[in-house]
Protein backbone atom coordinates (compact mmCIF):
# COMPACT_ATOMS: atom_id res chain seq x y z
CA UNK A 1 0.00 0.00 0.00
CA UNK A 2 2.88 2.13 0.45
CA UNK A 3 4.97 3.33 -2.76
CA UNK A 4 8.54 4.08 -2.98
CA UNK A 5 8.43 7.93 -3.66
CA UNK A 6 6.16 8.23 -0.82
CA UNK A 7 8.45 6.41 1.63
CA UNK A 8 11.43 8.48 0.88
CA UNK A 9 9.41 11.85 0.55
CA UNK A 10 8.03 10.96 3.99
CA UNK A 11 10.98 10.10 5.70
CA UNK A 12 13.15 13.30 3.73
CA UNK A 13 10.59 15.79 5.45
CA UNK A 14 11.18 13.90 9.05
CA UNK A 15 15.19 13.94 8.51
CA UNK A 16 14.51 17.54 8.05
CA UNK A 17 12.79 19.00 10.44
CA UNK A 18 14.77 16.22 12.80
CA UNK A 19 17.74 18.66 11.80
CA UNK A 20 15.83 22.25 12.68
CA UNK A 21 15.02 20.69 15.96
CA UNK A 22 18.38 19.75 16.56
CA UNK A 23 20.19 22.94 14.60
CA UNK A 24 20.14 25.57 17.24
CA UNK A 25 21.49 23.06 19.80
CA UNK A 26 24.22 21.70 18.07
CA UNK A 27 24.99 24.86 16.62
CA UNK A 28 25.57 26.14 20.73
CA UNK A 29 27.63 23.43 21.27
CA UNK A 30 30.15 23.68 18.22
CA UNK A 31 30.30 27.54 19.55
CA UNK A 32 31.09 26.15 22.79
CA UNK A 33 34.00 24.59 21.88
CA UNK A 34 35.52 27.17 19.26
CA UNK A 35 38.53 28.94 20.52
CA UNK A 36 36.74 32.40 22.10
CA UNK A 37 39.27 35.02 20.46
CA UNK A 38 42.81 36.17 22.47
CA UNK A 39 42.86 31.99 23.32
CA UNK A 40 45.76 30.33 22.20
CA UNK A 41 43.85 27.13 21.69
CA UNK A 42 43.65 25.62 18.33
CA UNK A 43 40.95 23.27 16.83
CA UNK A 44 38.63 22.40 19.83
CA UNK A 45 38.84 23.01 23.07
CA UNK A 46 37.02 22.79 26.64
CA UNK A 47 38.49 26.11 27.93
CA UNK A 48 35.56 27.69 27.65
CA UNK A 49 33.44 25.33 29.52
CA UNK A 50 36.25 25.93 32.25
CA UNK A 51 36.11 29.65 32.06
CA UNK A 52 31.93 29.29 32.25
CA UNK A 53 32.24 26.82 35.31
CA UNK A 54 34.78 29.21 37.21
CA UNK A 55 33.61 32.69 36.19
CA UNK A 56 30.18 32.79 35.82
CA UNK A 57 30.39 30.32 39.32
CA UNK A 58 27.96 27.59 37.53
CA UNK A 59 29.92 25.07 39.60
CA UNK A 60 27.72 26.86 43.01
CA UNK A 61 24.55 27.25 40.45
CA UNK A 62 24.16 23.86 38.67
CA UNK A 63 24.31 22.62 42.66
CA UNK A 64 21.48 25.06 43.69
CA UNK A 65 19.25 24.03 41.41
CA UNK A 66 19.83 20.30 41.70
CA UNK A 67 19.05 21.32 45.38
CA UNK A 68 15.75 23.07 44.32
CA UNK A 69 14.45 20.14 42.00
CA UNK A 70 15.21 17.45 44.37
CA UNK A 71 13.40 19.10 47.41
CA UNK A 72 10.90 19.79 44.89
CA UNK A 73 10.44 16.91 43.43
CA UNK A 74 10.80 14.51 46.80
CA UNK A 75 8.09 16.79 48.85
CA UNK A 76 5.93 16.72 45.96
CA UNK A 77 6.24 12.71 45.30
CA UNK A 78 5.35 12.37 48.61
CA UNK A 79 2.80 14.47 49.25
CA UNK A 80 1.05 13.40 46.04
CA UNK A 81 1.06 9.72 46.73
CA UNK A 82 -0.44 10.38 50.25
CA UNK A 83 -3.05 12.85 48.48
CA UNK A 84 -3.84 10.32 45.43
CA UNK A 85 -4.28 7.26 48.04
CA UNK A 86 -6.69 8.76 50.54
CA UNK A 87 -8.39 10.56 46.88
CA UNK A 88 -8.94 7.73 44.40
CA UNK A 89 -8.62 4.62 46.98
CA UNK A 90 -10.15 5.83 50.81
CA UNK A 91 -12.36 7.90 48.77
CA UNK A 92 -12.34 10.56 50.68
CA UNK A 93 -15.80 11.98 50.88
CA UNK A 94 -15.27 15.76 49.61
CA UNK A 95 -12.69 14.33 46.63
CA UNK A 96 -14.84 15.87 44.27
CA UNK A 97 -14.56 18.99 45.55
CA UNK A 98 -10.71 18.81 46.02
CA UNK A 99 -10.74 17.90 42.71
CA UNK A 100 -12.16 20.70 41.29
CA UNK A 101 -9.61 22.79 44.14
CA UNK A 102 -6.99 20.93 41.78
CA UNK A 103 -7.95 21.96 38.97
CA UNK A 104 -7.75 25.20 38.96
CA UNK A 105 -4.10 25.12 40.23
CA UNK A 106 -3.17 22.82 36.78
CA UNK A 107 -4.13 25.70 34.21
CA UNK A 108 -3.09 28.74 36.38
CA UNK A 109 0.12 30.44 34.82
CA UNK A 110 2.86 31.82 37.27
CA UNK A 111 1.62 35.57 36.88
CA UNK A 112 -1.44 35.35 38.34
CA UNK A 113 0.73 34.86 41.80
CA UNK A 114 3.76 36.24 41.64
CA UNK A 115 3.12 39.69 43.09
CA UNK A 116 1.52 38.06 46.31
CA UNK A 117 4.77 35.30 46.64
CA UNK A 118 7.09 38.59 46.15
CA UNK A 119 5.43 40.50 48.98
CA UNK A 120 4.86 36.97 51.06
CA UNK A 121 8.80 35.98 51.29
CA UNK A 122 10.01 39.63 51.58
CA UNK A 123 7.77 40.19 54.53
CA UNK A 124 9.26 36.84 56.07
CA UNK A 125 12.58 37.48 55.32
CA UNK A 126 12.40 34.05 52.87
CA UNK A 127 13.14 36.34 49.60
CA UNK A 128 16.38 35.25 48.35
CA UNK A 129 16.94 31.94 50.05
CA UNK A 130 16.45 28.10 49.03
CA UNK A 131 12.66 28.62 50.03
CA UNK A 132 11.49 31.33 48.55
CA UNK A 133 11.64 28.60 45.02
CA UNK A 134 11.09 25.43 46.61
CA UNK A 135 7.42 26.33 48.54
CA UNK A 136 6.00 27.58 45.20
CA UNK A 137 6.73 25.27 43.04
CA UNK A 138 5.81 22.42 45.59
CA UNK A 139 2.73 24.55 45.35
CA UNK A 140 2.25 24.37 41.22
CA UNK A 141 3.72 21.19 40.69
CA UNK A 142 0.79 19.40 43.70
CA UNK A 143 -2.02 19.46 41.32
CA UNK A 144 -0.64 17.88 38.24
CA UNK A 145 0.51 15.07 40.42
CA UNK A 146 -2.08 14.46 42.56
CA UNK A 147 -4.47 13.80 39.92
CA UNK A 148 -1.30 11.58 38.17
CA UNK A 149 -1.14 9.46 41.86
CA UNK A 150 -4.96 9.65 41.93
CA UNK A 151 -5.86 7.89 38.43
CA UNK A 152 -2.73 5.47 38.89
CA UNK A 153 -4.20 4.23 42.25
CA UNK A 154 -7.23 4.19 41.09
CA UNK A 155 -6.28 1.65 37.78
CA UNK A 156 -5.40 -1.06 40.50
CA UNK A 157 -7.91 -3.71 41.29
CA UNK A 158 -9.90 -2.65 44.47
CA UNK A 159 -8.88 -6.89 45.30
CA UNK A 160 -5.67 -5.68 46.30
CA UNK A 161 -6.90 -3.46 49.46
CA UNK A 162 -9.99 -5.66 50.12
CA UNK A 163 -7.20 -8.82 51.03
CA UNK A 164 -5.31 -6.78 52.65
CA UNK A 165 -8.01 -4.81 55.04
CA UNK A 166 -9.14 -8.72 55.78
CA UNK A 167 -5.67 -9.91 56.44
CA UNK A 168 -6.11 -7.02 59.10
CA UNK A 169 -3.65 -4.54 57.66
CA UNK A 170 -4.33 -0.86 58.42
CA UNK A 171 -5.01 1.78 56.15
CA UNK A 172 -1.01 3.12 56.49
CA UNK A 173 0.00 -0.07 55.88
CA UNK A 174 -2.00 -0.87 53.04
CA UNK A 175 -0.30 2.04 51.07
CA UNK A 176 3.08 1.27 52.94
CA UNK A 177 3.18 -2.11 51.71
CA UNK A 178 1.10 -2.35 48.53
CA UNK A 179 -0.13 1.13 46.85
CA UNK A 180 3.63 2.97 47.43
CA UNK A 181 5.45 0.01 46.23
CA UNK A 182 3.16 -0.64 43.01
CA UNK A 183 2.97 2.87 42.73
CA UNK A 184 6.87 3.25 42.23
CA UNK A 185 6.78 3.29 38.24
CA UNK A 186 4.23 6.00 38.00
CA UNK A 187 6.13 8.08 40.82
CA UNK A 188 9.52 8.01 39.02
CA UNK A 189 7.79 9.35 35.78
CA UNK A 190 6.29 12.13 37.51
CA UNK A 191 9.12 12.83 38.91
CA UNK A 192 10.98 13.68 36.09
CA UNK A 193 8.72 15.67 34.79
CA UNK A 194 8.61 17.34 37.83
CA UNK A 195 12.53 17.55 37.60
CA UNK A 196 12.07 19.28 34.15
CA UNK A 197 9.54 21.97 35.05
CA UNK A 198 11.53 22.77 38.43
CA UNK A 199 14.88 22.53 36.42
CA UNK A 200 13.96 25.00 34.02
CA UNK A 201 11.36 27.85 35.62
CA UNK A 202 12.55 30.71 35.50
CA UNK A 203 10.04 33.99 36.32
CA UNK A 204 9.98 32.57 39.50
CA UNK A 205 13.65 32.65 40.17
CA UNK A 206 13.98 35.60 38.80
CA UNK A 207 11.74 37.38 41.06
CA UNK A 208 12.04 35.51 44.25
CA UNK A 209 15.66 35.16 44.31
CA UNK A 210 17.24 38.41 42.18
CA UNK A 211 19.97 39.31 44.38
CA UNK A 212 21.59 36.41 45.92
CA UNK A 213 24.23 34.16 43.85
CA UNK A 214 24.84 32.12 46.63
CA UNK A 215 21.07 30.32 45.97
CA UNK A 216 20.47 31.61 42.23
CA UNK A 217 19.57 28.16 40.06
CA UNK A 218 21.41 27.81 36.96
CA UNK A 219 19.15 29.60 34.25
CA UNK A 220 19.26 32.49 36.19
CA UNK A 221 22.90 32.55 36.80
CA UNK A 222 22.91 31.60 32.75
CA UNK A 223 20.54 34.66 32.23
CA UNK A 224 22.53 36.97 34.22
CA UNK A 225 25.92 35.45 32.71
CA UNK A 226 24.64 36.18 29.58
CA UNK A 227 23.17 39.46 29.84
CA UNK A 228 27.14 40.86 30.10
CA UNK A 229 27.83 40.44 26.46
CA UNK A 230 30.57 43.72 26.67
CA UNK A 231 32.39 41.31 29.34
CA UNK A 232 32.01 37.43 28.48
CA UNK A 233 32.87 36.37 25.05
CA UNK A 234 30.13 34.61 22.96
CA UNK A 235 32.05 31.31 23.52
CA UNK A 236 31.68 31.62 26.90
CA UNK A 237 28.33 32.15 27.25
CA UNK A 238 27.43 29.35 25.00
CA UNK A 239 29.59 27.10 26.89
CA UNK A 240 27.29 27.85 30.02
CA UNK A 241 24.26 27.50 27.96
CA UNK A 242 25.59 23.57 27.20
CA UNK A 243 26.42 23.18 30.92
CA UNK A 244 22.79 24.52 32.34
CA UNK A 245 21.28 22.41 29.38
CA UNK A 246 23.26 18.78 30.41
CA UNK A 247 21.89 17.68 33.27
CA UNK A 248 18.70 17.40 31.52
CA UNK A 249 19.52 16.37 28.54
CA UNK A 250 21.61 13.66 29.89
CA UNK A 251 18.62 12.82 31.29
CA UNK A 252 16.14 13.05 28.95
CA UNK A 253 18.28 10.62 26.90
CA UNK A 254 18.71 8.22 29.43
CA UNK A 255 15.10 8.18 31.00
CA UNK A 256 13.45 9.35 27.09
CA UNK A 257 10.45 7.00 27.72
CA UNK A 258 9.78 8.36 30.83
CA UNK A 259 9.87 12.32 29.52
CA UNK A 260 8.01 11.19 26.68
CA UNK A 261 5.04 9.56 28.23
CA UNK A 262 5.10 11.94 30.95
CA UNK A 263 4.91 15.29 28.87
CA UNK A 264 2.18 13.68 26.73
CA UNK A 265 0.43 12.12 29.32
CA UNK A 266 0.57 15.33 31.56
CA UNK A 267 -0.70 17.07 28.83
CA UNK A 268 -3.61 14.33 28.04
CA UNK A 269 -4.50 15.45 31.95
CA UNK B 1 -9.10 12.74 34.78
CA UNK B 2 -10.46 9.60 34.58
CA UNK B 3 -13.79 8.96 36.77
CA UNK B 4 -12.59 6.79 39.79
CA UNK B 5 -14.37 3.93 39.89
CA UNK B 6 -16.61 3.56 42.61
CA UNK B 7 -15.20 0.87 45.07
CA UNK B 8 -18.80 0.25 46.39
CA UNK B 9 -20.70 -0.24 43.30
CA UNK B 10 -22.77 -3.55 43.77
CA UNK B 11 -20.90 -4.68 47.06
CA UNK B 12 -23.92 -3.54 49.20
CA UNK B 13 -24.64 -6.55 52.11
CA UNK B 14 -22.22 -8.56 50.47
CA UNK B 15 -19.71 -10.49 53.22
CA UNK B 16 -16.64 -9.80 52.13
CA UNK B 17 -17.32 -5.94 51.74
CA UNK B 18 -14.11 -4.65 53.30
CA UNK B 19 -15.50 -2.41 56.16
CA UNK B 20 -12.17 -0.38 57.06
CA UNK B 21 -12.00 0.99 53.16
CA UNK B 22 -15.45 1.94 52.41
CA UNK B 23 -17.27 2.20 55.33
CA UNK B 24 -16.57 4.94 56.33
CA UNK B 25 -15.97 7.76 53.34
CA UNK B 26 -15.22 10.27 56.09
CA UNK B 27 -12.66 10.07 58.54
CA UNK B 28 -10.89 12.81 60.33
CA UNK B 29 -7.47 10.72 59.68
CA UNK B 30 -8.54 10.93 56.16
CA UNK B 31 -7.16 14.79 56.00
CA UNK B 32 -4.09 14.03 57.40
CA UNK B 33 -2.67 12.40 54.01
CA UNK B 34 -4.18 15.24 52.74
CA UNK B 35 -2.75 17.79 54.51
CA UNK B 36 0.75 18.21 53.34
CA UNK B 37 -0.37 18.72 50.21
CA UNK B 38 -3.45 20.95 50.64
CA UNK B 39 -1.65 23.56 52.97
CA UNK B 40 1.37 24.05 50.52
CA UNK B 41 -1.25 24.42 47.59
CA UNK B 42 -3.37 26.59 49.40
CA UNK B 43 -0.79 28.67 51.04
CA UNK B 44 1.60 29.34 47.95
CA UNK B 45 -1.14 28.97 45.00
CA UNK B 46 -4.47 29.53 46.18
CA UNK B 47 -3.92 32.39 48.49
CA UNK B 48 -1.48 34.26 45.98
CA UNK B 49 -4.07 34.05 43.30
CA UNK B 50 -6.54 35.39 45.99
CA UNK B 51 -4.16 38.17 46.86
CA UNK B 52 -3.63 39.46 43.46
CA UNK B 53 -7.44 39.74 42.25
CA UNK B 54 -7.46 42.20 45.85
CA UNK B 55 -4.79 43.95 44.30
CA UNK B 56 -6.02 44.56 41.15
CA UNK B 57 -8.78 46.60 42.73
CA UNK B 58 -6.29 48.93 44.24
CA UNK B 59 -3.84 51.63 43.38
CA UNK B 60 -0.51 50.60 45.27
CA UNK B 61 3.10 51.30 44.53
CA UNK B 62 4.34 48.13 47.22
CA UNK B 63 5.29 50.62 49.78
CA UNK B 64 2.65 53.01 50.91
CA UNK B 65 -0.90 51.75 52.06
CA UNK B 66 -2.72 50.97 48.89
CA UNK B 67 -5.66 52.85 48.09
CA UNK B 68 -8.78 51.50 46.83
CA UNK B 69 -9.72 52.51 43.02
CA UNK B 70 -12.49 49.74 42.11
CA UNK B 71 -12.33 48.92 38.27
CA UNK B 72 -9.95 51.83 37.29
CA UNK B 73 -6.77 49.64 36.97
CA UNK B 74 -9.23 46.84 34.55
CA UNK B 75 -10.46 50.11 32.44
CA UNK B 76 -6.92 50.83 32.25
CA UNK B 77 -6.14 47.60 31.05
CA UNK B 78 -8.85 47.75 28.35
CA UNK B 79 -7.94 51.43 27.49
CA UNK B 80 -4.63 52.05 27.38
CA UNK B 81 -3.12 52.23 23.59
CA UNK B 82 -0.20 50.68 24.95
CA UNK B 83 -1.60 47.38 26.99
CA UNK B 84 -3.89 46.70 24.03
CA UNK B 85 -0.35 46.67 21.73
CA UNK B 86 0.88 44.38 24.50
CA UNK B 87 -1.88 42.01 24.70
CA UNK B 88 -2.16 42.45 20.54
CA UNK B 89 1.60 40.99 20.34
CA UNK B 90 0.51 38.49 22.70
CA UNK B 91 -2.24 37.06 20.23
CA UNK B 92 0.62 37.26 17.45
CA UNK B 93 2.33 35.20 19.78
CA UNK B 94 -0.72 32.71 19.19
CA UNK B 95 -0.10 32.35 15.61
CA UNK B 96 3.77 31.80 16.07
CA UNK B 97 3.33 29.47 19.20
CA UNK B 98 0.23 27.69 18.08
CA UNK B 99 -0.96 27.75 14.88
CA UNK B 100 2.07 27.64 13.25
CA UNK B 101 3.30 24.50 14.98
CA UNK B 102 -0.12 23.10 14.64
CA UNK B 103 -0.21 22.91 10.90
CA UNK B 104 2.79 21.89 10.23
CA UNK B 105 2.41 19.20 12.03
CA UNK B 106 -0.94 18.56 10.02
CA UNK B 107 1.29 18.87 6.60
CA UNK B 108 3.35 16.05 8.45
CA UNK B 109 1.00 14.05 9.24
CA UNK B 110 -0.78 14.09 6.17
CA UNK B 111 2.35 12.92 4.28
CA UNK B 112 2.93 9.91 6.85
CA UNK B 113 -0.34 8.71 7.01
CA UNK B 114 0.55 6.48 4.15
CA UNK B 115 3.54 4.98 5.25
CA UNK B 116 5.44 2.78 8.28
CA UNK B 117 8.08 4.93 9.50
CA UNK B 118 11.26 3.71 10.43
CA UNK B 119 13.06 4.74 12.97
CA UNK B 120 10.24 6.47 14.62
CA UNK B 121 11.76 6.34 18.47
CA UNK B 122 15.26 8.54 17.20
CA UNK B 123 13.01 10.86 15.32
CA UNK B 124 10.75 11.29 18.52
CA UNK B 125 13.35 11.87 20.61
CA UNK B 126 14.97 14.27 18.06
CA UNK B 127 11.60 16.48 17.57
CA UNK B 128 10.81 16.43 21.39
CA UNK B 129 14.45 18.31 22.11
CA UNK B 130 13.36 21.95 22.55
CA UNK B 131 10.39 20.57 24.70
CA UNK B 132 12.84 19.88 27.16
CA UNK B 133 15.38 22.24 27.10
CA UNK B 134 15.30 25.36 29.86
CA UNK B 135 13.82 28.62 27.65
CA UNK B 136 17.02 30.65 29.11
CA UNK B 137 19.17 27.94 27.25
CA UNK B 138 17.02 28.47 23.79
CA UNK B 139 17.19 31.92 23.96
CA UNK B 140 21.20 32.24 24.12
CA UNK B 141 21.28 29.75 21.15
CA UNK B 142 18.72 31.69 19.26
CA UNK B 143 20.69 35.15 20.15
CA UNK B 144 23.40 33.33 18.46
CA UNK B 145 21.84 32.16 15.43
CA UNK B 146 19.70 35.53 14.57
CA UNK B 147 23.31 37.73 15.27
CA UNK B 148 24.69 39.92 12.78
CA UNK B 149 27.19 37.64 12.16
CA UNK B 150 25.32 34.51 13.31
CA UNK B 151 24.19 31.63 10.95
CA UNK B 152 21.22 33.28 9.21
CA UNK B 153 23.00 36.25 7.94
CA UNK B 154 25.87 33.82 6.80
CA UNK B 155 23.55 31.80 5.13
CA UNK B 156 21.94 34.74 3.24
CA UNK B 157 24.82 36.36 2.05
CA UNK B 158 26.20 32.47 0.86
CA UNK B 159 23.15 32.78 -1.19
CA UNK B 160 23.70 36.38 -2.42
CA UNK B 161 20.88 37.94 -0.56
CA UNK B 162 23.30 39.61 2.00
CA UNK B 163 21.54 42.80 1.60
CA UNK B 164 18.82 41.38 3.45
CA UNK B 165 21.07 40.34 6.88
CA UNK B 166 20.59 42.48 9.94
CA UNK B 167 20.61 42.04 13.45
CA UNK B 168 17.57 40.14 13.34
CA UNK B 169 16.27 41.11 16.83
CA UNK B 170 17.36 44.41 17.24
CA UNK B 171 15.19 45.70 13.94
CA UNK B 172 11.76 47.06 14.41
CA UNK B 173 10.70 45.11 11.17
CA UNK B 174 11.84 41.46 12.41
CA UNK B 175 12.28 41.50 15.91
CA UNK B 176 8.50 40.01 16.87
CA UNK B 177 8.55 37.93 14.05
CA UNK B 178 11.73 36.21 15.11
CA UNK B 179 10.81 36.09 18.48
CA UNK B 180 7.43 34.52 17.58
CA UNK B 181 9.53 31.82 14.91
CA UNK B 182 11.80 30.56 18.56
CA UNK B 183 8.02 29.57 19.78
CA UNK B 184 7.62 27.74 16.55
CA UNK B 185 10.54 25.96 16.50
CA UNK B 186 9.83 24.95 20.56
CA UNK B 187 6.40 23.68 19.32
CA UNK B 188 6.62 22.17 15.85
CA UNK B 189 8.27 18.71 17.69
CA UNK B 190 5.88 18.93 19.89
CA UNK B 191 2.79 18.76 17.40
CA UNK B 192 4.74 16.41 14.87
CA UNK B 193 5.33 13.68 17.98
CA UNK B 194 1.54 14.05 18.99
CA UNK B 195 -0.14 13.79 15.39
CA UNK B 196 2.12 10.80 14.33
CA UNK B 197 1.20 8.93 17.43
CA UNK B 198 -2.42 10.26 16.98
CA UNK B 199 -2.86 9.00 12.91
CA UNK B 200 -0.84 5.46 13.78
CA UNK B 201 -4.23 4.90 16.48
CA UNK B 202 -6.56 5.44 13.49
CA UNK B 203 -8.69 2.91 11.96
CA UNK B 204 -6.36 1.65 8.71
CA UNK B 205 -9.99 0.69 7.11
CA UNK B 206 -10.82 3.84 7.27
CA UNK B 207 -7.86 4.86 5.02
CA UNK B 208 -9.07 1.66 2.79
CA UNK B 209 -12.92 2.20 2.44
CA UNK B 210 -11.74 6.17 1.38
CA UNK B 211 -9.60 4.90 -1.40
CA UNK B 212 -12.37 2.25 -2.43
CA UNK B 213 -15.14 5.41 -2.62
CA UNK B 214 -12.49 6.94 -5.17
CA UNK B 215 -11.05 9.65 -2.89
CA UNK B 216 -7.55 11.22 -3.51
CA UNK B 217 -4.68 12.02 -0.88
CA UNK B 218 -6.61 15.66 0.59
CA UNK B 219 -9.98 14.20 0.36
CA UNK B 220 -8.69 11.38 2.48
CA UNK B 221 -6.96 13.65 4.88
CA UNK B 222 -10.03 15.81 5.13
CA UNK B 223 -12.50 12.56 5.56
CA UNK B 224 -10.37 10.45 7.87
CA UNK B 225 -7.10 11.95 9.56
CA UNK B 226 -7.92 15.54 10.45
CA UNK B 227 -11.31 14.13 12.09
CA UNK B 228 -9.11 11.00 13.44
CA UNK B 229 -6.70 13.77 15.00
CA UNK B 230 -9.42 16.21 17.18
CA UNK B 231 -8.08 14.80 20.51
CA UNK B 232 -4.47 15.65 19.50
CA UNK B 233 -4.93 18.91 17.92
CA UNK B 234 -6.75 19.89 21.21
CA UNK B 235 -3.93 19.04 23.22
CA UNK B 236 -1.35 20.51 20.99
CA UNK B 237 -3.58 23.85 20.76
CA UNK B 238 -4.34 23.88 24.70
CA UNK B 239 -0.61 23.49 25.15
CA UNK B 240 0.60 25.86 22.52
CA UNK B 241 -2.16 28.75 23.22
CA UNK B 242 -0.61 28.60 26.95
CA UNK B 243 2.60 28.44 26.12
CA UNK B 244 2.47 31.47 23.75
CA UNK B 245 0.56 33.56 26.12
CA UNK B 246 3.09 33.45 29.30
CA UNK B 247 5.76 34.18 26.51
CA UNK B 248 8.19 35.78 29.62
CA UNK B 249 11.14 33.87 29.72
CA UNK B 250 12.35 33.97 25.72
CA UNK B 251 11.04 37.83 25.39
CA UNK B 252 13.13 38.73 28.75
CA UNK B 253 16.52 36.59 27.33
CA UNK B 254 16.48 37.63 23.76
CA UNK B 255 15.30 41.62 23.41
CA UNK B 256 13.50 42.51 26.91
CA UNK B 257 10.26 44.13 24.68
CA UNK B 258 12.35 45.52 22.73
CA UNK B 259 13.80 47.44 20.27
CA UNK B 260 11.43 50.26 21.93
CA UNK B 261 8.03 48.25 22.52
CA UNK B 262 7.90 45.99 19.47
CA UNK B 263 7.97 42.71 21.55
CA UNK B 264 6.26 43.78 24.62
CA UNK B 265 4.02 40.88 25.68
CA UNK B 266 1.68 40.34 28.43
CA UNK B 267 3.73 38.83 31.13
CA UNK B 268 6.40 41.19 30.75
CA UNK B 269 4.60 44.09 30.99
CA UNK B 270 2.93 42.33 34.56
CA UNK B 271 6.46 41.69 35.57
CA UNK B 272 7.84 45.75 34.39
CA UNK B 273 4.27 46.89 36.11
CA UNK B 274 4.73 45.16 39.54
CA UNK B 275 8.96 45.19 40.16
CA UNK B 276 10.12 47.70 38.17
CA UNK B 277 7.73 50.72 38.06
CA UNK B 278 5.96 49.44 41.06
CA UNK B 279 2.18 50.02 39.58
CA UNK B 280 1.54 47.03 41.56
CA UNK B 281 -2.17 47.45 41.10
CA UNK B 282 -2.21 47.92 37.53
CA UNK B 283 -0.10 44.54 36.95
CA UNK B 284 -2.41 42.72 39.37
CA UNK B 285 -5.38 43.45 36.56
CA UNK B 286 -3.15 42.83 33.72
CA UNK B 287 -2.56 39.30 35.23
CA UNK B 288 -5.96 38.82 36.11
CA UNK B 289 -6.98 39.49 32.38
CA UNK B 290 -4.31 37.45 31.26
CA UNK B 291 -5.77 34.73 33.45
CA UNK B 292 -9.11 34.74 32.63
CA UNK B 293 -8.04 35.04 28.87
CA UNK B 294 -6.30 31.45 28.95
CA UNK B 295 -8.75 30.01 30.57
CA UNK B 296 -11.34 30.86 27.77
CA UNK B 297 -9.13 30.17 24.84
CA UNK B 298 -7.96 26.81 26.62
CA UNK B 299 -11.91 26.15 27.17
CA UNK B 300 -13.00 27.19 24.30
CA UNK B 301 -10.51 25.01 22.28
CA UNK B 302 -11.62 21.92 24.22
CA UNK B 303 -14.95 22.63 23.77
CA UNK B 304 -14.80 23.32 20.32
CA UNK B 305 -12.79 19.92 19.66
CA UNK B 306 -15.17 18.11 21.54
CA UNK B 307 -18.65 18.94 20.45
CA UNK B 308 -18.25 18.08 16.69
CA UNK B 309 -19.19 14.56 17.75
Amino acid sequence: MESRKEVIAGHLVLIFGALIALHPFVSIILQALTPAPGSTATGWTLENFIGAWTRGGFSQSLVNSAIVAFAVVFVTAVAAVLAGYVLSVLKFRWRVAVFALLMIGLVLPSEARIIPLYNFFSSTGLLNTYWALILPQIASSLPLATFWMANYFAQLPNSLAEAASLDGAGEFEILRYIYAPLGLSAVLTLSCLIFLYTWNEFMLALVLMPDNVAVQTAPLSLSFFAGNERTTEPEVIAAAAVLVALPVVLAYFFLQRRFMSGLLEGAVK
Amino acid sequence: MTEVPSRNAGGHGQAEKPVRLSGEPFAWRHLLYLAPGLALYALFCLWPVIQTIQFSFHRWDGITDARWVGLRNYIQVFTSAQTLTVFGNGLIMIIFYAVLPVLIGLLIVAIMTRIRIRLLSVFRTVLFLPQILATVVVAVAWRWIYAYDGPINALLSAVGLGSLSRAWLGDFDTALISVGLIGTWINFGLCMVLFIGGAQKIDTQLYEAARLDGAGPFQEFMAVTLPGLRGEISIALVLTVTNALRNFDIVWNTTSGGPGTSTLVPSYLIYEGAFITRNVGFAAAASVVLTVLILVLTGVITRLMRSED
